[in-house]
């Protein structure tokens, strides 16, 4: 315990009249640091797997070990398995592509955004919240490569000195996305692993085998918790924070340019990168919700992932579901207003044409059903709130499809349209990425502390204490 | 002695080594002193001594002729003993790597059509049209475009079978052998050779020749798309069977009577094509030509009508009479008319005699005998023989009347009177109407043989088949649609052996094993007559035709034979016109269909025939004029008719489309097709498909129309019941959606198609240009916006390619389509890949209409617009797409990672995708076929088309070897050359006097798309109708309206 209270001493000033009205909802009373302590290297250093984390990981792992097996007939065949065409040359990879990213962005925003704003209650969100960024990044970033016609030469989009004397064609949306999706993806990396650090260094010290000891030990990096070591950490922590921030806004924002700067009706919109945004975090958080709530119920972990946090992720949901609203009214307000009859018809056909079926159920969800979140019944019942999560997350996949597939399939020439049909590889890959997102989550959840131990140390009052004795 | 390692092995004795010191040498042999060496060394030119080698030069040549020999001994076929010598001296004219053209012809349905054949290293590649050839013009066909294909598809023939076990040529000549002698007692009473037209001088020499041994010998002839009618119809009008050419430059006035003669299909389509065109110009010297057409089933010659008025085969009848009746005499009011067609033929008929002597009455091969009598009368009477319309012999040489032929051979099947059958280049069992029973009756033949390109379901019914020689490969003659001969010559050994009909026929003669060369050959060596000048009629039997006249005598053969074969054809050999008195009085009424009862047309397919292409892939996976549709043949309705039936939503939804039509008790199921432009109360069914012994790649597609043919309505019939089956057939369009006002909000429309009237052009020759200023919010052509934020690229030196597309000219036979895939090495993906919408050709022809039954339909031929600021460039993130310095919007396959982003972003789709491996790397017949200049693209590139940017780097060369400047029109695209209507046209914009500078200064020159400011390089010339403001049709009230 001597490592906390060097760091507790080093915090002094910041804390003080922060933590004091949040600490009776974000926390449940009677936890002392023995017991925040205990409680969540539990779930690590337990012998006893629940039988639902056994079974999950066995289920989520065939989808994963399915979606090894796809990518390789595809490898094998092509990427004709698909239902992509022309014109509609990008379907379900691109779809889920864009849907994996946004997923990611809550991860960052409740790291680095809140810990800027020195919102307290994310402490206790912030470390899953991040795993989950890392997984659903590696989800999305398998479609770009995946989706190529000849994937093994997915390197060529880095700039890098070569015997070929090519380079990136820099003015294509596509390269910029590489370096915004591989910046955040090693930011997001880093970050979530300086803030393991500690907890890695607790779980060495309470590791019961050598293997335990080992493993930790040196993921730990020699951490001991000395002062200069928690005066270190803190600046750069925060510094990563600084960094992560923007990157929070660019990487959607880069991902909506791949839309954005293409000539396509229905692409063709500046209002993408703020609604793209929007929608990311949206998305974000409903995922955060859909994980956070049965991890707390089948780890025990509501003392820690309190009603108060659900609240103030549905909150967050609901404003940034008001502004995904808001881009939609806008984008048909403007294909309207541009008199481009290009434009015009594909926001007519969006809303009357085949796929319509997609687009009033994306509308019904993320404009009428999000509304429901004003309902404090609804914020703060975890399985209604699971649900309406679950409603979302669908409905922004189907906004991605609708963005992607039925612009390209109405554009300019009549007589180049046609329908997209996903086949059995698209949907299959698709769950197999859910499986390899899954699966990657329910391994950091028994290998790793899910909640970040001494970040919830710092909500108890016993901090406080500390605090004034220093002075 | 003579051996120097012995010299030197030996050398020592005769002197010491200090001794040697003491002397200069020259060489080793001098120093060792040899006596033999010193004897050598003084002779001045030494010879006879075998030099070093022991071995001699005649002993070496021996052995390598053996070790060839016996190196070949491992093979199983022993190939014939041609010379094989490897070019020690360069043949004259020929570079490797640079391809030589030939000329020759192509045959279909025995009419000539002429060609250039392209050949790389003696490989035919691509076949062009003789520019030449009056014939051709330098224009072509799908189908002549195609038949290369089946030169080299793996499913063709490769063997001669008996009983479907491998036979040689020399077993069939030894089987032949007792099967001759026998007859030869009987005078050839058991022999019957059925063939399909043929127009080939020497063929029927050698029928004639074969009948001095055999004179009971009978010779039939039968294709199920022959011109019956047409000799018919001549019979009625003159007592004889003559041939009707046109001179559609000519006619000011065009009526056509069911005629497509703007299909390949149509005998001499190239040249009518490229008349048709230059006739429509609205800024042409002379009055743009006015085209009616009055047609039962709608095909694209009816889709450049001016007026189409579209009736069911007993109104089509009527309609015709009534014309007939208006045009030779007058007094007829609009009153008097009966039927859905009173104004139409009215405003025609007095239209005819405003032009007489301009006009041109054009009866369609499938229309009725009466109306080609008709369509003679009219000719006749409007004083247009002799100025539009000629008569000659028909070029058929054996003009016999198809049907009533195969008939007599039916009959004759049924009398058990046929011994030996010899079916050469036909496929009766698989296209003889059905009530003929022809695959029951060939049974009775005691011996079948069979000779053909495939072992097709006659083949699967005869003893002995064949391998026949493809025209590539063959030596024979024939005529062109105007009698001009041609004779063929091959580009290539026959592949597998192949025999062509010349020699399959020789087979039964006393000289069985001459080479078609020689037959060829001899028969013109025979024609000229040699020293005496004397020429060997043909000796003709009673009602054949050998050949008609024959070109003059020249005194050097050898001179007059070389340059036929090397121009592909014999000049002035045109067949002269016959002036023919018509029969005045009327026409015998033909057979009229019962109005009431469901009627159907039979029309041969536009891209696989009668079904001699039904395993010519390209031919397949073409879009077919109007539908788009690729790999089947439908059941087309109208859009009232589908309605009535019950059947609307099925054959729109392509669920449940199957439907099973029955005719005279017999059925047929295959998918009903909503046809924007039928007539009610008819269907349309196309022959040519249903193959079931063809070849992998064209079994079992669609429906076999010949299957409910008969012999006495063999093109309209009636009595036809519609029942829907419950099972559902996708049908593969390449455009699935058609109407040009699709996607059209209010009254703002999407400006794809221009076409204006000739009155609104005369008003306003920009009126195409300006449709983008009278949009607001758009970008019209002087709105460009000048600013970027990158700087411009210079376009105004250098060669600037350039293309510009007449949407006037265009008559949408497709032609350009099968061009570019052989040009281009175009995959062919199948069926259920264009199902998928996937199809790879690198020019499709979007084929719109306005309207459901009444359509214009519209053509508009869409290649890369290789646009100057190009959407696909700037999204590849691999620079994989990139614009050269003259304007062409380059794709670098092996740079491709295959992102698609370029195909999202094109506004005009043409870009295409290896979405799996579509190329056949492994079969050994395509690879010879592949034009070596253009890579085989592999999976996951995209892929478009460069303007054939192969052939401008060859002029490139070439002009810089001569250092002058590529001229004008020196060279152009694979799609620009094939067009027979000259619709395309391909050049330097930058040479402002060059035809493509002035076609873009037009003022009917628009962009499509132009206000996405993507800059094309090709545009297009809009088109010009010539309505008649008599018919107070859509077209007249529009054009009020604006």
């Amino acid at each position: 315990m001597a490592d906390e209270q060097h760091k507790h001493e080093e915090h002094i000033d910041e804390m003080s009249s922060h933590l004091l009205p949040a600490k009776a909802t974000i926390l449940a009373p009677g936890h002392t640091f023995a017991t925040v302590t205990d409680k969540i290297s539990a779930v690590v250093l337990s012998r006893d797997t629940p039988a639902a984390w056994l079974i999950a990981t066995g289920g989520f792992g065939l989808l994963a070990v399915w979606l090894l097996f796809a990518t390789a007939y595809q490898l094998a065949r092509g990427i004709g398995i698909w239902g992509v065409n022309v014109p509609v040359a990008w379907g379900f990879a691109i779809v889920n592509f864009v849907w994996w990213i946004g997923i990611g962005h809550a991860g960052t925003l409740i790291s680095a955004i809140l810990l800027l704003l020195k919102q307290k209650w994310r402490n206790s969100i912030n470390r899953f919240a991040e795993a989950m960024t890392l997984f659903a990044v590696m989800c999305a970033g398998y479609y770009p490569v995946m989706h190529l016609g000849r994937p093994w030469l997915a390197y060529w989009l880095f700039p890098y000195p070569n015997t070929m004397g090519v380079w990136p064609q820099f003015r294509s949306a596509l390269v910029w996305d590489v370096f915004a999706v591989s910046t955040y993806f090693t930011v997001s990396l880093i970050f979530w692993y300086q803030g393991l650090i500690p907890d890695l260094a607790t779980l060495r010290d309470r590791s019961q085998n050598k293997a335990g000891r080992i493993i930790y030990g040196i993921l730990a990096m020699g951490w001991r918790g000395s002062a200069r070591h928690w005066k270190r950490y803190d600046s750069s922590y925060r510094l990563l924070a600084g960094l992560a921030t923007p990157l929070v806004i660019s990487v959607h924002t880069v991902v909506s340019f791949d839309f954005a700067i293409a000539l396509v009706p229905g692409w063709h919109t500046s209002i993408f990168p703020p609604y793209f945004v929007a929608g990311a975090i949206y998305s974000g958080f409903a995922m955060v919700l859909v994980l956070a709530i049965p991890i707390r119920r089948i780890y025990g972990l509501d003392d820690f992932i309190t009603i108060k946090h659900l609240d103030n992720c549905a909150k967050l949901m609901l404003a940034t579901g008001e502004i995904v609203a808001y881009g939609y009214i806008i984008e048909s307000f403007m294909a309207w207003y541009s008199g481009d009859i290009y434009d015009r018809y594909v926001m007519l056909d969006r809303m009357g044409g085949k796929y319509a079926v997609f687009y009033i159920c994306l509308i019904s969800i993320n404009v009428f059903f999000v509304q429901v979140l004003w309902l404090r019944r609804i914020r703060t019942s975890p399985s209604l709130l699971f649900i309406a999560s679950v409603i979302v997350l669908a409905a922004m996949w189907l906004e991605r499809f609708v963005i992607v597939v039925q612009s390209l399939h109405r554009d300019f020439l009549p007589s180049s349209w046609a329908m997209y049909y996903p086949t059995f590889w698209d949907i299959t890959q698709f769950l197999g990425t859910i499986g390899l997102f899954a699966f990657g989550m329910l391994m950091f959840i028994r290998f790793l502390p899910m909640i970040s131990i001494f970040e919830i140390r710092e909500l108890l009052p016993e901090a406080h204490v500390t605090l004034q004795e220093a002075d | 002695m003579n051996d120097p390692l012995h010299i030197l092995n030996n050398a020592g004795p005769a002197e010491s080594t200090a001794a040697r010191r003491e002397r200069f040498w020259r060489t080793l042999e001098e120093a060792m002193d040899d006596p033999a060496v010193r004897a050598r060394l003084g002779r001045e030119l030494p010879r006879d001594e075998g030099y070093l080698d022991p071995v001699s030069r005649r002993r070496f040549l021996q052995l390598s002729a053996v070790t060839l020999a016996v190196a070949g001994v491992t093979a199983c076929t022993k190939q014939p003993l041609e010379p094989i010598v490897p070019y020690v001296r360069q043949p004259e004219g020929m570079t490797l790597g640079n391809p030589l053209f030939f000329a020759t012809a192509f045959p279909l349905s025995g009419i000539l059509r002429p060609v250039l054949v392209r050949s790389n290293e003696g490989r035919p590649t691509k076949i062009e049209g003789n520019p030449q050839h009056p014939a051709s013009l330098g224009g072509t066909s799908v189908f002549s475009q195609g038949s290369l294909y089946d030169l080299y598809d793996p499913d063709r023939s490769q063997t001669i079978e008996y009983l479907g076990d491998v036979r040689t040529w020399a077993g069939f000549l030894g089987a032949m052998r007792g099967q001759v002698n026998a007859q030869k007692a009987l005078g050839g009473a058991g022999i019957r050779l059925l063939t399909g037209t043929t127009t080939s001088p020497s063929f029927a020499a050698q029928v004639n020749a074969l009948r001095k041994t055999f004179p009971q010998m009978k010779w039939h002839v039968y294709e199920p798309i022959n011109r019956d009618m047409a000799k018919l119809g001549a019979k009625q009008a003159f007592g004889q069977v003559v041939d009707t050419r046109y001179d559609l430059a000519a006619a000011d006035v065009v009526v056509s009577l069911d005629a497509n003669f703007l299909s390949g299909e149509f005998p001499g389509f190239e040249r009518y094509a490229r008349d048709f065109a230059g006739r429509r110009k609205p800024d042409a010297g002379r009055e743009m030509l006015r085209f009616y057409a009055i047609e039962t089933s709608p095909t694209n010659t009816g889709g450049k009508a001016d007026h189409r008025l579209g009736l069911k085969p007993s109104d089509f009848q009527q309609a015709v009479r009534t014309l007939g009746s208006l045009v030779q005499a007058t007094g007829a009011t609009a009153g008097d008319i009966p039927g859905p067609f009173g104004s139409f033929v009215l405003a025609v008929s007095a239209e005819l005699g405003r032009a007489r002597g301009r006009s041109l009455i054009i009866a369609g091969d499938h229309a009725p005998a009466e109306v080609h009598a008709l369509a003679h009368q009219m000719n006749a009477a409007l004083g247009n023989v002799g100025k539009t319309v000629f008569y000659t012999d028909p070029v058929e040489a054996n003009p016999a009347v198809h049907i009533d032929s195969l008939k007599e051979l039916v009959s004759d099947l049924q009398g058990n009177k046929v011994d030996l059958l010899i079916i050469s280049g036909v496929n009766p069992v698989f296209d003889a109407p059905a009530d003929l029973e022809f695959a029951k009756w060939i049974g009775a033949a005691r011996l079948v043989v069979h000779h053909g390109l495939y072992q097709d379901e006659t083949s699967a019914h005869a003893h002995w088949h064949v391998n026949a020689a493809h025209y590539l490969e063959s030596w024979s003659d024939g005529r062109a649609y105007d009698g001009s001969i041609s004779i063929i010559q091959p580009l290539i050994a026959p592949l597998y052996g192949g025999k062509t009909e010349h020699e399959l026929l020789a087979g039964f003669s006393d000289n069985p094993d001459a080479a078609a060369y020689e037959l060829i050959r001899g028969f013109w060596q025979s024609q000229q007559g040699g020293a005496t000048g004397t020429r060997s009629a043909p000796g003709a039997m009673p009602g054949e035709n050998a050949g008609g006249t024959l070109p003059p005598a020249t005194p050097d053969f050898e001179i007059w034979w070389r340059r036929a074969v090397h121009d592909g054809y014999v000049g002035n050999s045109m067949l002269p016109e016959k002036s023919l008195a018509v029969r005045a009085g009327a026409i015998p009424v033909a057979a009229e269909s019962a109005p009431n009862q469901l009627q159907v047309v039979f029309r041969p397919d536009p891209t696989v025939y009668d079904g001699r292409f039904g395993n010519n892939a390209w031919l397949q996976e073409i879009e077919k004029p109007l539908t788009t549709i690729t790999w089947d043949n439908t059941i087309w309705t109208s859009l009232a008719l589908a309605q009535r039936l019950g059947l609307y939503e099925a054959a729109m939804q392509q669920k449940q489309n199957v439907v099973e039509l029955e005719l005279g008790g017999r059925k047929v199921r295959g998918a009903l097709y909503v046809q924007p432009g039928m007539p009610d109360g008819m269907i349309t069914v196309f022959t040519g498909y249903g193959h079931t012994h063809i070849g992998h790649t064209g079994n079992g597609f669609g429906y076999n129309a010949c299957a409910i043919r008969s012999s006495d309505a063999p093109w309209s019939a009636a009595g036809a019941r519609i029942a829907q089956t419950g099972e559902t057939l996708p049908i593969a369009k390449i455009q699935p959606e058609q109407q040009v006002h699709a996607g059209d909000i209010g009254k703002t429309t999407r400006d794809l198609v221009r076409i204006g009237t000739l009155e609104k052009y005369r008003q306003n020759p920009h009126f195409a240009q300006a449709a983008e200023t009278q949009e607001p919010g758009t970008h019209g052509p002087d709105e460009l916006p000048k600013d970027s934020l990158y700087p411009g690229w210079n376009y105004s030196s250098g060669y600037q390619w350039a293309m510009v597309i007449d949407l006037n000219s265009c008559v949408g036979c497709n032609a350009c389509i099968v061009a570019c895939q052989a040009e281009n090495n175009i995959a062919v993906v199948g069926k259920e890949q264009v199902l998928k919408r996937r199809p790879m050709h690198w020019l499709r022809v979007d084929t719109y209409y306005d309207d459901l039954d009444n359509p214009r339909m519209y053509f508009q031929p869409l290649p890369c617009m290789q646009c100057e600021s190009a959407p696909c460039e700037y999204v590849c993130p691999v620079g994989a797409t990139t614009h050269s310095t003259e304007g062409l919007n380059d794709m670098t396959y092996n740079r491709c990672v295959g992102t698609r982003y370029c195909s999202n972003n094109c506004p005009y789709k043409v870009r295409r995708f290896n979405f799996f491996l579509f190329q056949d790397w492994n079969t050994p017949q395509l690879k010879l076929m592949r034009n070596p200049e253009v890579s085989v693209r592999s999976r996951g590139v995209m892929e478009k088309c460069t303007y054939c940017v192969q052939r401008i780097t060859k002029a490139r060369i070439a002009a810089e070897e001569e250092d002058r400047p590529i001229r004008d029109q020196e060279f152009t695209t694979a799609c620009a050359q094939a067009c027979p209507a000259d619709a395309i046209v391909f050049g330097d914009q930058n040479q402002k006097d060059g035809r493509t500078a002035r076609l873009k200064a037009s003022p009917r020159n628009y962009g499509l798309l132009e206000e996405l400011n993507t800059r094309p390089r090709t545009t297009y010339l809009a088109g010009v109708l010539n309505p008649n403001a008599a018919l107070h049709t859509r077209d007249v009230q529009e054009a009020e309206e604006e």
